[in-house]
C-alpha cells in the first residue's frame, strides 16, 4: 500500500491542483475540528492538503463599501486587527471561540467549510448576507452563505474546491454578538445571535446560530423592529419596551431548535430570544 | 511569523507523486532549534504524538486530544497552539518550541519557580502547558492584568489547584520582573524579545 501523502501548497492554485490530483484528499485549515476527528479515529485521510502556508488566504481588505476576509484569517486575527473596528460583532464572536490556542489556529474558511450549526462566525455572516468565493479547477464562483451551508455539517463546496474569501458589505452602526454556553471560555454555543444596526439604511439585521440546522436570518423580527425603531430620536435610535419584546418573540419564531446532548429545544428557543433582544438593547436606546 | 515554504518537505521523504505532494512517512521538523527526522510516521499523527512518541520529548502532555485542556501547548512559529490539533507533517518548515526547549534556554525558569513557590503545582500534569501559556502571555504582555491573565489561561485546565495558586504564580513572576526591570533598567527579563 502506498504511504499516505501530504501536500503543502503555498498558493491557492497549488492547493486546487493537489486536490484534483488526489481524489479523496482532505483539506486542512486550522485543524481544530479536523485533527480531533483524526485523533479519535473518525477519519483516516488517504491524503491531506494543508493550507497553513497559503499566505494569499490570510489577508483582509477594508474598502469604503465592503470588507473582504481571506479564508485563512484566524479567530485571533479577527479579534486583533482593524477587522475588529469594522466588524465588531465578528471580533466579538471570534473572541468567544475556544481558547487562545484555538483562536490562533482556527480559521474563517474552516468555520464555513465545517458548517457546524454552532459555528460562531456564521450568525454574523448570515446577518450581513455574506458572499463566499470558492476556487476549483474550473475557476472561481461566488455564492451567498445560505447556498454554501446546506445543512448540519454539509455544504455545497465541491471536493476539489477551496474557500478563498468572504465578502460583506460595510454597515455603519453598532453591532453585537452574544452566545450562551456553560462557561465563558472553551464553549460550544447552545444558542447565539448577531445583531447589526444600520444607521444609514435604517434597518436591523439578525443572524442566529445553534437554533437550526443552518445559520438563519430572523427576517420578520428584522422588519418589525426596523419599522418600530424611531431612527431620528435624539441620543440615537430608540425602541419601546413593547417593540423589543415583540422582537424577541419573532426571533424565537425564526428558530427551529432541536433537543440534543447540549440543551433542549425549549431552552434554546428561549435563550436565543433573550440574547437577541439583549444584543439589540445594547445597540439602541430603550424607551421608557 | 508566517511559516516558511515547504522547501524542506520537498527535499525529503523520497519521490513525491506530484509537484505538491510529499510522502508523509519520513520528514524533517525543526524542534527547539534542532533538525529532527521523523521516520515511519503515519499521516494522521498529531504533532503532539510525534513529539512524544517519535522524538522523545514527553514534556508536552497528552490528555484530551481535542484542544480542550491545553496540556500540550507548544509554540509554532512563536504562536501558542495545541500540539494535538496540528498534524505532525503540517509543522514541516515551521519552528516548534516545546517546554523542553524553553526550559533548556532558561526562558521559563522564573515561571517554573513561581509555580512551585506559589503552590501552583500539585499533580503536575497540566504544569508544562501552563508554563508555555504563561510564557507566551508574559512575553507579549508583561503587565497583563488579572482579566487578561485569566483569558490567556482559559484554555489550560487544572483539576487540582482551583487556579488560585497558578494565578498567584503569574503575579509573582510579574512582580519579580517589574522589580528587576527597575533595578537594572536593561535586562529585565520581560520576555525573550520576540
Amino acid at each position: 500500500m502506498r504511504a499516505a501523502r501530504v501536500a503543502l501548497p503555498t498558493t491557492v492554485e497549488e492547493a486546487v491542483e493537489a486536490l484534483t490530483e488526489a481524489p479523496g484528499a482532505q483539506l486542512l485549515a486550522g485543524g481544530t475540528d479536523f485533527c480531533v476527528e483524526v485523533n479519535f479515529g473518525l477519519r483516516r485521510p488517504p491524503a491531506v492538503v494543508a493550507l497553513r502556508r497559503v499566505q494569499e488566504l490570510r489577508r483582509y481588505e477594508v474598502t469604503p463599501a465592503s470588507v473582504v476576509i481571506g479564508a485563512g484569517t484566524t479567530y485571533a486575527d479577527m479579534g486583533g486587527t482593524e477587522l475588529s473596528a469594522v466588524l465588531p460583532a465578528l471580533a466579538a464572536a471570534a473572541r468567544t471561540v475556544g481558547s487562545p490556542q484555538i483562536r490562533n489556529s482556527g480559521t474563517l474558511g474552516g468555520n464555513i467549510a465545517t458548517a457546524s450549526p454552532a459555528g460562531d462566525t456564521l450568525p454574523l455572516l448570515a446577518a450581513l448576507d455574506a458572499r463566499v468565493t470558492l476556487r476549483g479547477p474550473a475557476g472561481e464562483r461566488t455564492l451567498p452563505l445560505g447556498e454554501i451551508v446546506t445543512g448540519v455539517k454539509t455544504t455545497s463546496i465541491a471536493p476539489d474546491e477551496v474557500v478563498v474569501e468572504v465578502v460583506v458589505e460595510r454597515r455603519t452602526g453598532p453591532q453585537q454578538f452574544l452566545k450562551v454556553g456553560t462557561r465563558n471560555a472553551m464553549v460550544i454555543a447552545i444558542a447565539s445571535a448577531a445583531v447589526v444596526v444600520d444607521l444609514e439604511a435604517h434597518e436591523v439585521r439578525v443572524g442566529l446560530g445553534s437554533v437550526a440546522p443552518v445559520p438563519v436570518r430572523a427576517t420578520e423580527a428584522e422588519m418589525h423592529i426596523g419599522d418600530a425603531i424611531d431612527w431620528r430620536a435624539t441620543g440615537g435610535p430608540r425602541a419601546s419596551a413593547a417593540a423589543l419584546a415583540r422582537f424577541g418573540e419573532l426571533v424565537g419564531q425564526a428558530a427551529s431548535p432541536i433537543t440534543d446532548h447540549r440543551s433542549t429545544a425549549e431552552y434554546r428557543r428561549h435563550a436565543v430570544q433573550v440574547i437577541a433582544r439583549r444584543a439589540l438593547e445594547r445597540c439602541v436606546v430603550r424607551a421608557a | 511569523m508566517p511559516p516558511e515554504g515547504p522547501a524542506t518537505a520537498r527535499s525529503l521523504g523520497g519521490p513525491a507523486d506530484g509537484p505538491a505532494y510529499v510522502q508523509a512517512d519520513r520528514y524533517e521538523l525543526l524542534v527547539n532549534g534542532t533538525r529532527r527526522t521523523v521516520e515511519d510516521a503515519w499521516l494522521g499523527e498529531s504533532l503532539l504524538y510525534v513529539l512524544r512518541e517519535r522524538l522523545g520529548l514527553p514534556g508536552s502532555k497528552n490528555a484530551c486530544e481535542q484542544g480542550e485542556c491545553g496540556s500540550c501547548s507548544v509554540l509554532l512559529d512563536s504562536v501558542v497552539v495545541c500540539a494535538c490539533l496540528v498534524l505532525g507533517v503540517d509543522a514541516i518548515g515551521s519552528q516548534v518550541e516545546t517546554v523542553e526547549g524553553l526550559s533548556a534556554d532558561g526562558d521559563v525558569a522564573e515561571i517554573q519557580a513561581g509555580l512551585v513557590d506559589a503552590g501552583g503545582v500539585q499533580c503536575g500534569f497540566c504544569t508544562p502547558g501552563f508554563v508555555v501559556a504563561v510564557h507566551d502571555l508574559l512575553r507579549r504582555t508583561p503587565l497583563a492584568d488579572e482579566m487578561a491573565v485569566r483569558e490567556a489561561l482559559s484554555g489550560n485546565l487544572c483539576r487540582c489547584t482551583g487556579y488560585g495558586r497558578i494565578l498567584e504564580a503569574v503575579r509573582r513572576v510579574q512582580r519579580s520582573r517589574a522589580v528587576s526591570d527597575d533595578s537594572d533598567g536593561s535586562d529585565g527579563g520581560t520576555g525573550d524579545g520576540e
